[in-house]
């Protein structure tokens, strides 16, 4: 890719730009999306990026428009992407549901702010965790990412539209305002060192081809507008074919598909930072900007000599629901800090259930925890 | 861990296939059609085959190839048609047709792409969209079949049904006024507004193929008889005595300023085409932004 | 337009002369094409097809009269009707007479 797209070097940018930086390193060729802070920088970079790579930029009239333009566009061949906040993201539920029932490779980047409804515009929140995975109506399996830094908000956007092509579904990045906001060293690597997944073209002619037949891995090929193989997309239970079929059996092995196609890979998503777990009695579960906080605390900990580790969700979805099993076993706590009343940490609990004491450090948003906050709490339950 | 037990009903390619090819190619148009999707859902009497029809006439006569052309609908008795076309066709969510035929077809300009949808799908839920569409001028063909009330969801009031009209949500008669659709529309913007009814065929054919050549939003509205749904309450009979009653009460007024295109079933349907105007279109203005001063990036 | 004698060009124009193919199965009896064929060539017949709807058929005897104007084939909303050309014939006396009384009838229907 020789269009400017990669700007090789190094940057001092903020996580909102580095989001649009690696979007456009992965191939972006497509942006739609509707001003809303802290999250309007993204599309301002693309508005001006766009334009000068060969990429479409539009600013459409609200965000339901935005994730049904991307859709579009994805099915025009192209690798689009859209970012937005709280509200504009329960906006988008309904079209994230297309997609998911679609199979539309894309990416959706959500920079949380503190909800509900119009909340602290201005400031951080993690509350749209569980919007994410259970926002849109009916089952579908999710992919949400979560940066913890700006030279993420670039690495981890362009995994993002790796996996979406992989997967061929929208896929989240779901970062907050401090990540979006912070000014971070940038590195940008050259443009042929940067892993590209591209989307996976059918190999069999039109009239052999079934468009929503997985493969291997649960994941169809796809054939997109304008490439000869005349497909019928739709939101309605289809068949292999993509027709519509009102029958139970149809949603069965469908809605199975789609779920499990995220289900039986989940061990190749997942991606986790673990440190200090050999010995840990109490695991620090962090995500997004908190794990910043939490990895101060962790490490103070450690040279305190208490025995406590640290584990960070890159994939906040699908979540090492395994991972966390094999740990409930020898670790007495689990500590989850984040700017919400409790949703990381119920699947924590799930996942352990009485096997450890689940302490959840919620901040109901506007603010990060301190690395103080976050220590307090290790020291009471490490002694 | 909770168990899952496998699906038990396979998909069978082979028998899907040898279905498929049982029924088709009987008629000229069938080429036009997804192999095994005819007969379509619609009710005896139903408008929509007819526009349905239309838009593969105007096909035919522009020569496009299907291959270079894609139906976006959304949801709805209308929502169905881009089902039944052999090409590449997006049924997609209630009211947002037309900002993912925007997503395809700046990304696909080459591509005819075409929006079949509704009255209550484009002006009710999806209005928004529409205007905005039309600001911009997109290059998007928009067909809004009008048949006054939601016929797929058993009869409710439309933004569209007359005043006075009974239909399942308006038992005593509609209180609400309904919206002009061409005026709407060429307020908004729209480059091409026409009117016509399904008895129209001919000229409806002839407007459609004429915006096909219309770089820009081009808007027809078709008027169309759903005796399931709107007929029945409003005790005007079949399909049939609809298109009569169509005949009977439509004048062709082209170039009638559209806020004055008459839409009164009881006195006279205004049909034609009202609006046909040169504007750069959104992919003239981003082309000459791509290709601007490189300086001011 | 009335012509008083067959115009002395007739043999310079044809008139198309179409051949009917009625899917029978895939009518639902709506009608369309019956009421707006310019020659009123069908009518519903009696015959029932799968789905119970009757299917149009030529009147007997208004076969040789479809002009092969397509117009049943563009306004049938379920793909079941078009016409092929036949032949064409040339214009006779015969055809003239029918074509006046044809505009006679359409005079009188206007103004009753
Ligand atoms: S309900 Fe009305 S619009 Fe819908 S298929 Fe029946 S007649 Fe047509
Ligand atoms: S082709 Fe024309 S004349 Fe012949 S049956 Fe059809 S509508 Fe009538
Ligand atoms: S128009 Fe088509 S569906 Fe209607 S009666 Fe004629 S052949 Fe049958």
């Amino acid at each position: 890719m020789n269009n400017g797209a990669v700007l090789t070097g190094e940057h001092f940018l903020n996580g909102d730009v580095a989001c649009a930086e690696g979007a456009l390193a992965a191939g972006c060729n497509f942006f739609a999306g509707y001003p809303i802070t802290p999250a309007t920088e993204v599309a301002e970079r693309m508005s001006r990026r766009l334009p000068k790579t060969g990429g479409i930029y539009i600013q459409m009239e609200d965000e339901i428009a935005s994730m049904a333009a991307i859709l579009g566009a994805s099915w025009g061949g192209a690798k689009a992407m859209t970012s937005t906040s709280g509200p504009g993201f329960s906006l988008m539920m309904e079209n994230i549901g297309l997609g998911m029932m679609t199979e539309t490779p894309c990416v959706l980047v959500n920079i949380m702010r503190a909800g509900p409804s119009t909340g602290l515009p201005t400031l951080v929140g993690q509350a749209d965790v569980m919007q994410a995975r259970w926002g849109s109506h009916g089952d579908y399996g999710v992919i949400a990412i979560s940066p913890a830094s700006v030279q993420e908000m670039f690495d981890l956007t362009i995994e993002a539209f790796n996996l979406s092509e992989q997967y061929r579904q929208p896929v989240f990045i779901l970062s907050d305002e401090v990540v979006g906001h912070m000014y971070e060293k940038l590195v940008i690597p050259p443009a042929e060192r940067i892993h590209r997944i591209e989307r996976r073209k059918p190999e069999k002619r039109p009239d052999e081809y079934v468009p929503f037949m997985g493969e291997e891995d649960l994941v169809p090929p796809m054939a997109c507008a304008g490439e000869g193989y005349r497909v019928h997309v739709t939101g309605l239970t289809h068949d292999e074919m993509g027709y519509p079929h009102m029958f139970h059996t149809t949603q069965e092995r469908l809605v199975r598909r789609l779920v499990d196609k995220i289900r039986l890979n989940a061990d190749k998503i997942i991606r986790l930072e673990s440190d200090f777990m050999e010995d840990a009695k109490v695991v620090v579960i962090a995500y997004g900007c908190v794990s910043r906080s939490a990895r101060e605390a962790v490490e103070r900990a450690r040279s305190k000599g208490l025995k406590v580790g640290m584990l960070r969700l890159i994939t906040v979805w699908p979540f090492p629901t395994k991972k966390l099993r094999e740990l409930a076993g020898r670790v007495e706590t689990f500590i989850i800090p984040e700017i919400n009343y409790g949703q990381v940490a119920y699947e924590v609990e799930r996942c352990a259930g009485d096997r450890a004491e689940i302490v959840q450090v919620g901040i109901m948003g506007g603010t990060v925890h301190s690395p103080e906050d976050i220590y307090d709490v290790i020291e009471e339950f490490a002694q | 861990m909770i168990r899952r037990v496998p699906p038990t009903e396979p998909f069978e390619v082979e028998r899907h296939l040898s279905k498929n090819e049982a029924l088709h190619g009987i008629h000229p148009d069938d080429t036009y059609l997804k192999p095994g999707r005819i007969p379509h859902i619609w009710c005896p009497g139903c408008g929509l085959g007819v526009v349905l029809n239309a838009y593969i006439q105007a096909l035919k006569a522009r020569e496009i190839p299907q291959d270079r052309a894609s139906v976006i609908s959304g949801i709805g008795c209308t929502g169905r048609a881009a089902g039944y076309l052999n090409m590449d066709t997006y049924h997609t969510t209630h009211g947002r047709a037309i900002p993912f035929a925007t997503g395809l077809s700046l990304i696909r300009p080459e591509l005819s792409v075409t929006v079949l949808s509704g009255d209550g799908d484009l002006f009710a839920i999806g209005g928004n969209h529409l205007i905005h569409a039309a600001r911009r001028n997109v290059n998007v063909k928009v067909i809004c079949v009008n048949n006054f009330n939601y016929g797929m969801t058993g009869g409710q009031s439309a933004p569209t049904t007359p005043l006075e009209a009974r239909t399942s949500t308006t038992p005593y008669g509609n209180v609400e006024h309904p919206f002009n659709l061409v005026s709407l529309a060429a307020a908004s913007g729209a480059v091409y507004v026409a009117r016509w009814t399904a008895f129209h065929a001919r000229f409806l054919v002839e407007s459609i193929s004429e915006a096909f050549m219309k770089p820009g939003f081009t808007f027809i509205e078709v008027i169309t008889p759903c005796p399931t749904g709107y007929n029945r309450p409003n005790k005007l009979g079949a399909g049939l005595d609809m298109m009569k009653l169509f005949r009977e009460k439509s004048e062709i007024h082209h170039g009638l300023d559209p806020n004055e295109a008459e839409l009164d079933l009881k006195r006279r349907i205004v049909v034609g085409k009202f609006v046909d105007l040169e504007k750069p279109t959104f992919a003239d203005g981003y082309e000459k932004l791509m290709n601007g001063d490189p300086k001011r990036a | 337009m009335r012509f008083w004698r067959l115009p002395l060009d007739a043999k310079k124009y044809s008139i198309p002369v179409g051949e009917l193919h009625i899917i029978d199965d895939r009518c639902k009896g709506c009608g369309y094409c019956i009421e707006f064929c310019p020659n009123g060539v069908l009518v519903l017949s009696k015959k029932f097809n799968v789905k119970g709807y009757h299917p149009p058929e030529p009147l007997p005897g208004k076969e040789m009269e479809c002009v092969n104007c397509n117009l049943c084939q563009v306004i049938c909303p379920e793909f079941a009707i078009y016409s092929t050309l036949k032949f064409s014939k040339e214009l006779s006396e015969e055809d003239i007479e029918r074509y006046n009384e044809l505009v006679r009838q359409r005079r009188k229907d206007f103004h009753e």
